[in-house]
């Protein structure tokens, strides 16, 4: 609490000092999301502290910090990167080290550093939110229920195309889920050359079938013009086309992959302390749990799990639609970020060879 | 090439099969431009034919997007639209401002290059220009270097001396802008130069004209169509470019195209499709106007060519 | 010349201010020269400032790349030697020697180094491009690297079993330095083996060699197709009366000037399974329902969003060189007894053969660098190679290989390009 206020008053000076408006530019992944980063976040921000927050767009805001960092013209304040890319970034010195005792702690004074989820607090990056690729069909084209991985790669049963991630990432884990590996040992194989291939393989049986996808607003798009009959998707956008524009998507949590998405300043920004402001404003208690009101992704914080309620239309719950609700929670892997950022590379190089041939 | 008296069965047959052909060639050409116009009054924020649409429901179709066009990214679309709403319209909303940097840009960068390109024009079409064939190389090399790796070397190469802080709004766009549309000019204006009667230039020399007033008087007049014709495609050229734009680009520099890549992969909106829409129908007026000045002119002079 | 004087030898010519002619001729020229190049100057001042110089630098990358050499730090620009020793240890031993106690000791006081300096995933990324996995290996040691101590081979040897192994050896050797063509082997699905030589990637990792073939046969179909439909309209629009041809000229421009984004869109609707030309011939009866036409995010949709976006590039070099053919020719030819299809073959066509040439290579060289069309709906077996350079400038990060594949693509163009000016001279390229 007393965190809470400080902070607060450091804003308010801040302000005062301030000659001019102050502004920052934060980056995310577009669509839906991004519109309930604004809601929950910036708007509350701005009105709290006077400082403008500009939101810009990218299929993955990870892709231009290299470049502007070493380029040494970061126009980019704070991004919102995957788990994976926030720890090679940090690796390679390309990020502001993120200071946790400035995080604001939970309404009953439990301090950041535990309220966090683990793992969600990295020295370079503060985690805002839990959410899960999984896959979805469309109600109007399926005849029956999908309700495993498995089904998603099987064309007999449930003939039609399928939407995917163009990225090995999440795709192989959800091949070998499909082939029977239990969710436990998926690393494990993924780790061996005989179990790349056996990944490849399953993705071969489909691979005439596949559409790829590479921005978040896709995977509705073409589940909705029936481009697709399903497709893996980020959970929030599945729910937002579903209960926003009433189309008849169902989500299947089987195989579910969860992941972070954490905020990052780039090294060398050039507003890095209203940065690091905005981290601190927009990853407490409350914030978490407002942007749970518009769409379904999972806050960070143990505390904010309680504050958890409706969706902005005032009707519909917002717990079952969670990745990290129990019911969903049955088949589910968590990404391993560390397996990520060593061989991120080199499946991709492989993944790129696949999809060539 | 009206079918001659002389033309045999076949040949008149070929004839119609031929203008048939013709008239599909021409239907594949404008088919997706046909396209867009409908789609864009379609009311669910989709890329496809509802039924609605397709039985001409009218609840099927809506201005929406039109009205996106004005709203977004203002500050405050919902109130009543007076002057003020209007004002802020023109100051925020994000597709304006879009138009704004796109005919800024475009005009500018139009500018540097037709200039540029018709003097090196001029000097490139002398028969006496030394390493022709080099210099002719380079100046048409941006059109032959693939684009990813123009946009991303001048991102490096702005970024190393700061281009941003020189205090020049939209420099590193306009001069890449320009960069690119070079080479259209220099291929039309050479093209026209070629063709180019070199007597009416000694001629006015004789008469005592030095080479400015020449140029200026004699030169200019004639080789107008093609450096407009080049300065056309130079504005075109910038006016559709988006890789440049996403890499150079600042975040208050975004034009048409940039924010219609936004519309197709990040906020899937057929807003994107009103913008084309009334891209197509201003592009018609103008050739329309451009084809009726043309008449006008011939009427007024009474020649007709061809 | 003939001019002779009394002694016999020749009269010197002079010009009308008594300057010896020759003289005055070169000087003449030499003046001419020097104001053609004058007035080509700041254009191509203007294109090598703004335009070769930053490619240059960009393709310098291919074969330069000092991420094992040089550590830069980001706010202050300081520059700093890394792996010092090991390189040290490497000019003193030969390739191919086994590395020793002392070799390894060299690498524990270079991860010291790296510690500090926060650069171990900088270093190991560069080892990473030519052998996978190489990158946790470094972070890892740099991250125990005080703690390491003698004997160091056995230090290593425990944090990872692979720090023996003599592939990691030899990439390290060459990445000492930063000079090196292994990005331009890479790119072309080449490797060195153990002992240096060059060999062929794993089976499932080549994809580059295929990507360039991909990418240069369908340009070449679509520089065909582009012609086959353009050479028809080209023709009927050279030879109908002005006032006609100016309003079909429209039915070409309007596509050239509308957004490319949008083109391409426009034929995701047309051709997607659930879309208008599917729709249509479901509707016909020609199609069942099952059996849609999968003409997008595939070769096909490429090819024929391609085709429609680069036909005005065809057809414009086409018209503004046919306009100008005298039809009285073809007429003549007719009269004395030629059928259409000779007269058309010998006397017509020969004539636009330097407009197909000029749209034939306008075409084709804007195809192979073509990038968003084939990104938004070649699925994946329609991308071309200008969309893997995109995806290593801006997903894995590894520029010196994008730099190559890039490099290795000019290079095949603009021997394109001489064979062109050589064949039919680049003066003929003419846009109407």
């Amino acid at each position: 609490m007393k965190l809470k206020t400080a902070l607060m008053a450091t804003a308010l000076t801040g302000v005062a000092f301030a000659a001019q408006a102050q502004e920052i530019t934060v980056m995310s992944w577009g669509g839906a999301y991004t519109k309930s980063q604004v809601e929950a976040y910036h708007k509350p921000f701005t009105a709290t502290t006077n400082i403008k927050v500009n939101s810009v767009d990218a299929d993955n805001p990870a892709t231009p910090i290299k470049a502007q960092v070493e380029a040494g013209n970061v126009s980019i304040d704070v991004a919102d990167v995957e788990f994976s890319d926030a720890v090679r970034l940090c690796d390679e010195g390309l990020l502001e080290p993120v200071d946790h005792a400035m995080l604001p702690a939970a309404p009953d004074g439990t301090p950041a550093t535990e309220d966090f989820i683990e793992g969600a607090l990295q020295d370079c990056a503060v985690a805002n939110i839990v959410w899960s690729t999984v896959y979805a069909y469309n109600s109007k084209n399926v005849s029956g229920t999908p309700t495993t991985i498995a089904d998603f790669f099987d064309t007999a049963k449930f003939p039609g195309k399928r939407g995917l991630r163009k990225s090995a990432k999440a795709t192989l884990e959800m091949a070998l889920m499909a082939d029977g590996v239990p969710a436990g040992e998926v690393y494990d194989v993924l780790d061996t050359d005989a179990g790349v291939d056996r990944a490849f393989a399953k993705l071969d049986s489909i691979k005439s079938d596949i559409v790829w996808w590479e921005a978040g607003a896709q995977p509705p798009q073409l589940l909705a013009d029936g481009e697709v009959v399903m497709s893996t998707a980020y959970n929030g956008r599945i729910f937002n086309a579903a209960v926003a524009e009433n189309q008849p998507l169902e989500v299947v949590w089987d195989g579910q992959i969860l992941d972070f998405d954490l905020f990052v300043v780039p090294k060398g920004a050039q507003n890095k302390d209203a940065a690091m402001q905005f981290i601190a404003f927009s990853t407490d208690t409350q914030r978490l749990a407002d942007q749970a009101s518009w769409i379904s992704y999972g806050p960070a914080r143990k505390s904010s799990g309680a504050l958890v309620g409706k969706y902005s239309d005032g009707k519909t719950e917002m717990a079952p639609h969670m990745p990290t609700a129990a019911a969903n929670l049955t088949n589910a892997l968590v990404n391993n970020f560390e397996f990520w950022v060593d061989k991120d590379a080199e499946l991709n190089e492989r993944f790129n060879a696949w999809l060539a041939q | 090439m009206a079918l001659p008296n002389h033309a045999s069965t076949l040949e008149r047959v070929w004839h119609y099969t031929y203008l048939v052909i013709c008239a599909l060639i021409f239907l594949f050409l404008i088919a997706p431009i046909l396209v867009v116009i409908p789609l864009s009054f379609n009311i669910e924020p989709y890329f496809t034919f509802t039924e609605k649409m397709l039985k001409l429901d009218p609840t099927g179709y809506s201005m929406r997007w039109y009205d996106l066009l004005l709203t977004f990214g203002m500050t405050d679309p919902d109130a009543t639209r007076n002057a003020s709403w209007w004002a802020d319209a023109w100051a925020n909303a994000n597709w304006i401002n879009a138009a704004k940097n796109s005919v800024i840009i475009g005009f500018f960068s139009t500018l540097i290059a037709t200039v540029l390109g018709t003097v090196a024009a001029l000097g490139l079409s002398r028969p006496e220009m030394p390493y022709r064939r080099v210099i002719m190389a380079i100046l048409i090399s941006p059109m032959i270097v693939p684009i990813i790796i123009v946009a991303t070397g001048l991102f490096f190469f702005y970024s190393s001396i700061s281009i941003q802080d020189w205090g020049i709004p939209y420099l590193g766009v306009v001069l890449a802008h320009a960069t690119l549309g070079i080479p259209f000019v220099i291929i039309t204006v050479t093209a026209t130069l070629v063709g180019f009667d070199h007597s009416l230039t000694r001629a006015a020399a004789n008469l005592g004209a030095d080479p400015v007033t020449t140029f200026r008087r004699v030169q200019m007049p004639l080789i107008l169509p093609g450096v407009i014709s080049g300065a056309l495609f130079a504005f075109v050229t910038s006016f559709d470019e988006v890789v440049v734009v996403l890499f150079v680009g600042g975040l208050d520099e975004q034009t048409i195209p940039r924010q219609m890549w936004n519309g197709i992969r990040e906020q899937i909106s057929p807003a994107i499709l009103s913008v084309a829409t009334i891209l197509v129908i201003i592009s018609i007026a103008l050739l329309a106007t451009v084809e009726l000045l043309r008449r006008r002119s011939e009427r007024l002079r009474g020649i007709s060519p061809s | 010349m003939t001019d002779a004087t009394a002694n016999g030898a020749p009269a010197k010519l002079t010009t009308a201010d008594g300057k010896p002619l020759k003289a005055a001729l070169a000087s003449a020229q030499s003046h001419a020269r020097r104001r053609a190049f004058f007035l080509v100057l700041p254009l191509l001042a203007f294109i090598v400032i703004t335009f070769v110089a930053p490619i240059g630098q960009m393709l310098h990358r291919s074969f330069h790349n000092d991420g094992f050499t040089m550590h830069e730090d980001i706010g202050s620009g300081v520059r700093t030697p890394i792996m010092t020793n090991l390189k040290a240890w490497f000019d003193a031993n030969p390739a191919g020697t086994e590395p020793t106690e002392e070799a390894f000791a060299a690498l524990a006081a270079d991860m010291v180094v790296l510690r500090e300096l926060k650069a171990p995933g900088q270093a190991g990324t560069r080892i990473n491009y030519e052998l996978s996995g190489s990158r946790s290996m470094f972070t890892k040691a740099a991250r125990k690297a005080n703690d390491l101590e003698a004997p160091f081979k056995d230090a290593f040897l425990d944090l990872d079993k692979d720090w023996n192994n003599p592939d990691l050896w030899r990439v390290m050797r060459d990445a000492s330095s930063a000079y090196t063509f292994n990005f331009y082997l890479a790119a072309l699905d080449l490797t060195r083996n153990a002992d240096g030589s060059i060999e062929q990637v794993n089976e499932n990792r080549q994809v580059y060699v295929t990507l360039f073939s991909r990418t240069l046969l369908l340009s070449i179909l679509i520089t065909v197709l582009t012609f086959m439909l353009g050479y028809p309209i080209a023709h009927l629009l050279a030879t109908l009366p002005l006032r006609y041809s100016n309003l079909l000229m429209i039915l070409v421009l309007l596509p050239f000037w509308t957004s490319l984004l949008v083109r391409t869109t426009s034929w995701m609707v047309l051709l997607q399974s659930q879309g208008v030309v599917n729709d249509s011939l479901v509707g016909m009866g020609l199609l069942d329902d099952e059996n849609r036409l999968q003409m997008m995010y595939n070769q096909m949709g490429t090819v024929i969003a391609m085709t429609h976006i680069l036909l005005p590039f065809m057809v414009l070099p086409l018209y503004s060189v046919m306009r100008p053919i005298n039809p009285s020719y073809v007429r003549a030819a007719r009269s004395l007894g030629a059928t259409s299809w000779t007269a058309f073959r010998r006397i017509y066509f020969p004539q636009t053969v330097p407009g197909i040439g000029a749209g034939a290579l306008l075409v084709f060289i804007l195809a192979v660098g073509y990038y968003i069309t084939p990104a938004l709906v070649g699925g994946a077996d329609g991308q071309l190679i200008s969309n893997l350079i995109a995806f290593h400038m801006q997903k894995s990060l590894n520029w010196s290989l994008a730099a190559a594949l890039a490099a290795l693509l000019l290079g095949g163009i603009l021997i394109l390009y001489w064979l062109y000016d050589r064949l039919i001279g680049i003066d003929n390229l003419k846009l109407g």
